[in-house]
């Protein structure tokens, strides 16, 4: 048994199966956090006094991080470029080179929350610590995520390109899409927690 | 299943499938079939399991001061039990055995807890037993009960083989949304050994209650994230199998209503779920990690401000929490509607009256559904703007409700019935339906509202929906479906005990609901309203409604019998459509096998071509050219 446009587009629809999946899954992930982001601004205009984001966060770490994330997106193309051009060696550069920026933003958000937690700064201190903590908290699980899935598809997963290197090439662009997806979450969270 | 057969270690697939052992073709199988008997099967033990802590809870509210007949209540599930054990044995059938084990599970939890002294001290319920028996009773037939059957059951079954598919676009993912839900629902069975009980903020779970409450709380929003989880995988699942695998010529306009249902239901699903999801996420860090998300500064608890920092709103719980459930209340009679749809067409001969018009207000009636929430939340003070907006888009959003009930009673019009037990569930929905809907709208008004809210009203009204409406919708599909899944009809008459019984005995339980509840009763009072003055006159309905219940359960026992007795003796099925319907589920072999259809369909026609003029049957199947 065979399901049908697993690799190639429906003609009616244009699309194939996985990607139309996480486009929906995206859609969903859009409402997780557009959820999270109302709760912070019905918080923060309900907060009798909300301190300013860059007073107490640091912000050019968050700007490293910024930058990172964005970097992280590119080769992400990048590896999706080169696989539509049948480079599998450099699509495996450049697919590394997205899992570094992964582990690179980790470890500097690391650093970020071990100096509050020297601090005595945890959580429950009010609630924009609160606040703080969770969106970051939740878009860390998201690139931890990303980094597992990416990791299989630099390592065993790609053995699939030798047998199927479209479908592969499929694969790693349903990837990408949420790769960047948790990258723009970043671009969000970066303005409204540090800046505003 | 094209990546099972291609993937290194199962190489020899085709000889795999043909000898697939017992656990891969009935445990962790990626048939799209057998994933939705899985879901039946769960769902429908959770539904039992949610109505036993209801029968419980019916005696304390009926006889507040008498002592609990504690093995009334477990002789029940044990003879059900019992009976599947020997008959599984002897027929040696592992299916029956395994729910006769579970039925036995539920023996036991029950006997374990009404012989407990410091549960039922001198055999009356604690309070606190009562708070989590009403809260689970509400997230097991939500969550674990009625969601599970209408979409993980019935859609998983139904929708590939309508569309025409070999399965599910995803199998695998599949596998993990039943496996996922499978997790979510032993966490929440956990939750009745944790210390304090299970969850006892009532289904809501609203702060700052559920914000202290005991331990059950925690254990209840994890599992809430796993059966989020599950239905954000089916529903992803279900959207692109209906865009992407629906056969050569069935257009969106010639499928199954069901389909729509179905289709409509998953956006819902996709769309409302993620904000429950986050407000779990954060009543979860308020509840281990200290924080004060939905708690207000200054909060006095036993006479003591909490020492926490402050600043919350409870409020905001209540709309993330709304923004799930009320498009929930959708997911539950969409699904259940379209099931009527195909029962009404298929016995009354003669195409949907209004078939466009059923589809468009379904779609209206998706998109309203995630605008109408906070009519919930009239009494919370959030002004009289907001609440003039939502009491608004309440009212618009009963109109495309009226049109599909309209569009299904004129379609009955005319019609030559065939009352098989199916439609008689079916034409029971109409009526049953229709009252629970109309008993919405004094609700969906603030000015009656602040009067019926959170009175015994509230709880009439959404049980005539979701009770003989939607479980109604449920049975009929049973009924419909069977013969499909199984190859044999179930038993009519023993059916017919079934339908009028239940039809009987909810009214008995529900409709003096809106009797109590007009006279002021408030809901979820531990001793049914006896120390309340207003309630005295209305108070003699509590122990007919909770006889009525009871009564409810053994009518149950016909269909948990046939359910089983006929997968052995039913009436075999005299070919693949035994019903003479319209649609592609009925153009496979019966059972269908893994993979469905022999030849790959090609759809010709619309669902609903009964009784065409001059047509050799009374009925075209989609596929006749």
């Amino acid at each position: 048994m065979q399901i049908p446009y697993t690799v190639a587009a429906r003609p009616d629809t244009g699309l194939h199966n996985s990607k139309l999946g996480i486009w929906l899954f995206l859609a969903s992930e859009v409402m997780l956090f557009g959820a999270l982001f109302s709760a912070y601004i019905l918080l923060r205009v309900a907060a009798s006094e909300w301190p300013h984001g860059s007073q107490l966060l640091n912000v050019p770490l968050a700007f490293l991080n910024t930058v990172i994330l964005i970097g992280s997106s590119v080769t992400m193309v990048m590896s999706w470029a080169s696989l539509m051009m049948k480079d599998f060696q450099k699509y495996r550069r450049y697919m590394g080179l997205t899992i570094l920026c992964g582990f690179g933003f980790l470890v500097v958000k690391g650093f970020e929350y071990g100096a509050k937690f020297s601090h005595g700064l945890f959580p429950s201190e009010d609630l924009f610590y609160a606040t703080y903590f969770t969106l970051t908290g939740l878009h860390g699980l998201h690139v931890i995520g990303g980094i597992i899935v990416n990791l299989y598809f630099w390592g065993p997963g790609s053995r699939m390109w030798k047998t199927e290197p479209e479908r592969f090439t499929n694969r790693v662009e349903v990837a990408g899409l949420y790769w960047h997806f948790v990258d723009l979450v970043w671009i969000f969270l970066f303005p409204i927690l540090y800046l505003l | 299943m094209q990546n099972v057969a291609t993937a290194p270690h199962h190489g020899e697939s085709a000889h795999h499938e043909e000898h697939a052992s017992f656990w891969r073709t009935y445990v962790f199988s990626v048939d799209h079939k057998v994933i939705g008997i899985q879901y039946m099967m769960t769902g429908l033990i959770f539904l039992f399991l949610g109505f036993t802590l209801m029968m419980l809870m019916r005696w304390q509210i009926a006889y507040p001061t008498k002592s609990i007949p504690g093995e009334w209540f477990t002789l029940l599930p044990g003879l059900i039990a019992l009976i599947s054990v020997v008959v599984g044995l002897m027929s040696k059938r592992k299916l029956t055995v395994l729910v006769g084990v579970l039925f036995g599970a539920i023996a036991w939890l029950v006997w374990s807890m009404v012989s407990d002294e410091t549960l039922f001290p001198e055999g009356i319920m604690l309070p606190e037993l009562y708070n989590s028996f009403g809260a689970m009773h509400g997230t097991i037939m939500v969550f674990l009960g009625v969601v599970p059957i209408a979409v993980g059951g019935f859609g998983n079954y139904v929708v590939p083989l309508q569309v025409g598919a070999p399965d599910m676009a995803f199998p695998k993912l599949n596998m993990m949304s039943y496996w996922s839900y499978f997790a979510g629902g032993v966490v929440m069975l956990t939750s009745f050994f944790v210390p304090g009980g299970a969850a006892n903020s009532g289904w809501t779970s609203y702060p700052p209650l559920a914000d202290i409450a005991t331990t059950g709380q925690t254990i209840w929003l994890l599992g809430m994230v796993f059966l989020i989880t599950s239905s954000l995988l089916g529903s992803v699942n279900f959207i692109v199998t209906i865009v992407q695998l629906r056969a050569k010529g069935l257009t969106f306009m010639r499928l199954p209503f069901f389909v729509w249902a179905q289709f409509i239901t998953s956006f819902l699903l996709l769309l409302a779920f993620p904000p429950l999801e986050a407000a779990a996420v954060l009543q979860l860090m308020d509840r281990l990690a200290g924080t004060s998300f939905f708690l207000p500064s200054g909060l006095v608890i036993s006479g003591q401000i909490l020492d926490v920092s402050g600043g919350g709103s409870p409020l905001l719980w209540q709309h993330l929490f709304w923004f799930l459930a009320h498009p929930e209340v959708y997911v539950l009679i969409l699904p259940a509607m379209g099931i009527i749809a195909e029962v009404i067409a298929n016995n009354t001969r003669k195409p949907l009256w209004g078939y466009r018009s059923l589809v468009f207000a379904g779609v209206f009636l998706g998109f309203m559904s995630f605008i109408v929430w906070a009519h919930h939340m009239f009494m919370t003070g959030m002004g009289t703007v907001i609440s003039t907006f939502f009491q608004t888009t309440t009212m618009i959003i009963s109109i495309p409700s009226v049109i599909i009930l309209s569009a299904l009673i004129i379609s009955l019009w005319g019609g030559s019935i065939r009352y098989t037990v199916p439609m008689l569930f079916a034409v029971a929905f109409l009526p049953m339906f229709g009252i629970g809907g109309l008993t919405g709208l004094p609700l969906g008004l603030a000015p009656t509202d602040i009067h019926l809210h959170d009175t015994y009203y509230v709880i009439g009204h959404f049980h005539y929906v979701v009770a003989p409406g939607t479980i109604f919708a449920l049975f009929a599909g049973i009924y419909y479906w069977y013969p499909k899944a199984t190859g044999r009809m179930m038993n009519t008459g023993l059916g017919k005990i079934h339908f009028w019984g239940s039809l009987v005995c909810m009214n008995g339980i529900f409709f003096p609901m809106l009797i109590q509840g007009l006279a002021g009763v408030s809901r979820r009072l531990y001793d049914g309203g006896a120390q309340y003055a207003h309630a005295q006159d209305v108070l003699q309905w509590n122990e007919f409604m909770s006889v009525s219940a009871w009564l409810l359960a053994i009518f149950q026992l016909p269909f948990i019998f046939n359910f089983f007795w006929s997968l052995k003796k039913g009436k075999a099925v005299e070919s693949d459509n035994p019903w003479g319907a319209t649609t592609l589920e009925w153009q496979t072999p019966t059972p269908p096998p893994h993979g469905n259809f022999v030849k790959v369909p090609e759809v010709y026609r619309g669902p609903y071509e009964y009784s065409v003029p001059n047509a050799p049957k009374d009925f075209l199947t989609q596929n006749t050219p």
